[in-house]
């Protein structure tokens, strides 16, 4: 069931409890306590809004920096994303397998803040050895929905 | 001038889908919870693999039986999924739709004069398919009690001397009635015994919420009288790429390729390839949208029973069939004042035979929100009417 509940909040996270225990075929009260189950143990960590600030009139910039890093000794990767991800700026860091140790996404209003976050803050750190900054263009798909297309409903009204 | 027509094919009734989808086409903004088609679009995989193949020039005609790949997938998804066996080469053959496959079933088996036994409410074709091969019906009226299954007694009392084949049609489109095993082994075992050769729609077979899907054919005895006709337009979202099959033995399958041969030559060979893709790799995608349909089955039940309209528990195919008895009007009423009143289209039960009188179709293929809209302009209406009673 728990696995169900999420793949549904994952697409449509304003929906009720009592609607997703009609869609589920399970009772409220089970469909309640599992989700109070999940958000105490951090498998839920929050209900958001995809938002294509593209059509909005706010000013958005979206940059990936890739990070190469050198590991502390007991400590490995951990501590120094932690160093990296409490900032506010940070919208995401994951470490990567391959050619380089953590993606950080950065959101900021203009590209010159972007550009003072990674020279002043994150380029600076000991443990960073280079950074890599790239800059998003535009967004096509977000989150499994795309922002370009709106589903158009092409079938005729009426068919056997 | 001379009349120019078949008297056969003149007095073939039109659908009363038509008749609907004129009245329909005329209103503004009307939503509709009327069609028999998924909402999801195809696998991308699945039309990344048919634009590959124009790519690549692929633009000649199969064999008349459709691509050997095509062919020894489906061979390999019945043994999978029905657990019976065909030779991909002499008792499976691609067909542009289900559509035609129930065409070419009746036309190479039917002899004038004999009879064809059509459980009703049921899909529109199987009756002018019948007609055009010169056989004559035989309506038999499945019952709400009996939750649209075929019973025993029900195929025993419309047995002649005459009857030839039996057409069965489940997961059922409009009723969205399923037969288990348990269910069809009393109607194979009459079969066998009166000698009478199944034809099996099978094409919401992948669109059963409880338990699996079985096939008459795979129960003793019943492999060499039946012809399974399935598809890919449900289970892999891809109506418009008229694409199904038949699977039958070698004596009847051969008859029916003869027909295809002269009437089609192959089905499209881009779709072919395209379904081969969807066989190979589609099993996830159909496992998404059956969930999502189940849900949405749920959903739609829940919302009519609550409003207060009576319906069994439809456990296939993407519709629920709701009685509107308690209302004291025709389907067709029903179904054209809802339409002027709310402007919510839904197909009345006489469109899929006469004993659906009494009852609508409403199709679940549409997202959530669509439903949602649809079932509160529903619910008004059904208050104005009890407030009028």
């Amino acid at each position: 069931m728990r696995e169900k509940i999420l793949g549904i909040l994952e697409k449509n996270a304003r929906i009720s409890v009592h609607d997703l225990a009609i869609l589920l075929g399970e009772s409220e009260e089970e469909v309640a306590a599992c989700i109070v189950d999940m958000e105490a143990e951090n498998v839920i960590c929050g209900y958001h809004t995809l938002i294509n600030w593209d059509a909005t009139n706010v000013e958005k910039v979206t940059a990936l920096i890739e990070v190469k890093v050198t590991p502390q000794r007991g400590m490995g990767f951990d501590k120094i994303a932690e160093r990296i991800y409490q900032y506010s700026e940070v919208h995401a860091v994951y470490l990567m397998s391959g050619a380089f140790d953590f993606t950080v996404i950065i959101e900021g209003k203009t590209m010159r803040g972007v550009a003072q976050f990674v020279s002043e803050k994150l380029a600076p750190m000991e443990e960073v050895l280079s950074t890599a900054t790239h800059f998003v263009l535009k967004k096509y798909k977000d989150h499994g929905t795309s922002l370009v297309s709106k589903p158009h409903d092409e079938r005729m009204l009426v068919t056997p | 001038m001379r009349n120019p027509l078949s008297d056969k094919v003149i007095n073939i009734k039109p659908s009363g889908i038509r008749k609907f989808f004129d009245i329909v086409s005329e209103m503004k903004d009307a939503i509709s919870l009327g069609v028999g088609e998924p909402d999801f679009d195809t696998p991308w995989h699945v039309r990344e693999e048919g634009i590959y193949s124009l790519e690549k020039g692929k633009t000649f005609y199969t064999s008349n039986s459709g691509l050997k790949e095509l062919k020894q997938e489906i061979s390999l998804y019945l043994d999978r999924r029905i657990h019976v066996q065909y030779d991909y080469n002499k008792e499976i053959m691609v067909t542009v739709g289900g559509s035609e496959a129930i065409d070419l079933a009746m036309r190479a088996m039917i002899n004038p004069g004999d009879e064809v036994l059509i459980p009703q409410p049921c899909y529109v074709s199987y009756l002018p398919c019948c007609e055009l091969a010169d056989g004559v019906p035989v309506f038999i009226n499945l019952k709400e009690e009996n939750e649209f299954k075929l019973t025993a007694k029900e195929l025993l009392d419309s047995i002649t001397d005459k009857t030839k084949l039996l057409v069965l049609a489940f997961p059922n489109n409009p009723t969205g009635a399923v037969m288990t095993k348990e269910d069809l082994e009393p109607i194979a075992k009459i079969c066998i015994e009166k000698d009478i050769v199944v034809i099996s729609d099978e094409i919401y077979s992948e669109l059963t919420y409880s338990g699996e899907h079985a096939s008459i054919a795979s129960l003793p005895g019943m492999r060499e009288r039946t012809v399974v006709i399935n598809g890919f337009s449900k289970a892999y979202a891809m109506t418009g790429w008229r694409l199904g099959y038949a699977a039958a033995p070698e004596l009847i399958l051969s008859q029916m390729l003869k027909i295809h041969q002269f009437a089609i030559m192959c089905a499209p060979t881009t779709s072919q390839y395209a379904a081969v893709s969807a066989m190979r790799e589609g099993d996830a995608d159909v496992a998404r949208m059956r969930e999502s349909y189940n849900q949405r089955r749920r959903y739609v039940v829940r919302r009519l029973r609550d409003m207060g309209m009576e319906c069994f528990e439809p456990y296939g195919a993407f519709y629920v069939f709701p009685s509107i008895k308690r209302f004291g009007m025709s389907s067709d009423e029903f179904a054209t004042k809802l339409l002027q009143a709310q402007k919510v289209a839904i197909v009345p039960g006489t469109a899929f035979g006469d004993c659906g009188e009494g009852f609508l179709r409403i199709s679940y293929a549409y997202s959530l929100k669509n439903l949602e809209i649809a079932l509160d302009r529903i619910e008004k209406f059904v208050k104005t009417l009890e407030a009028q009673a």
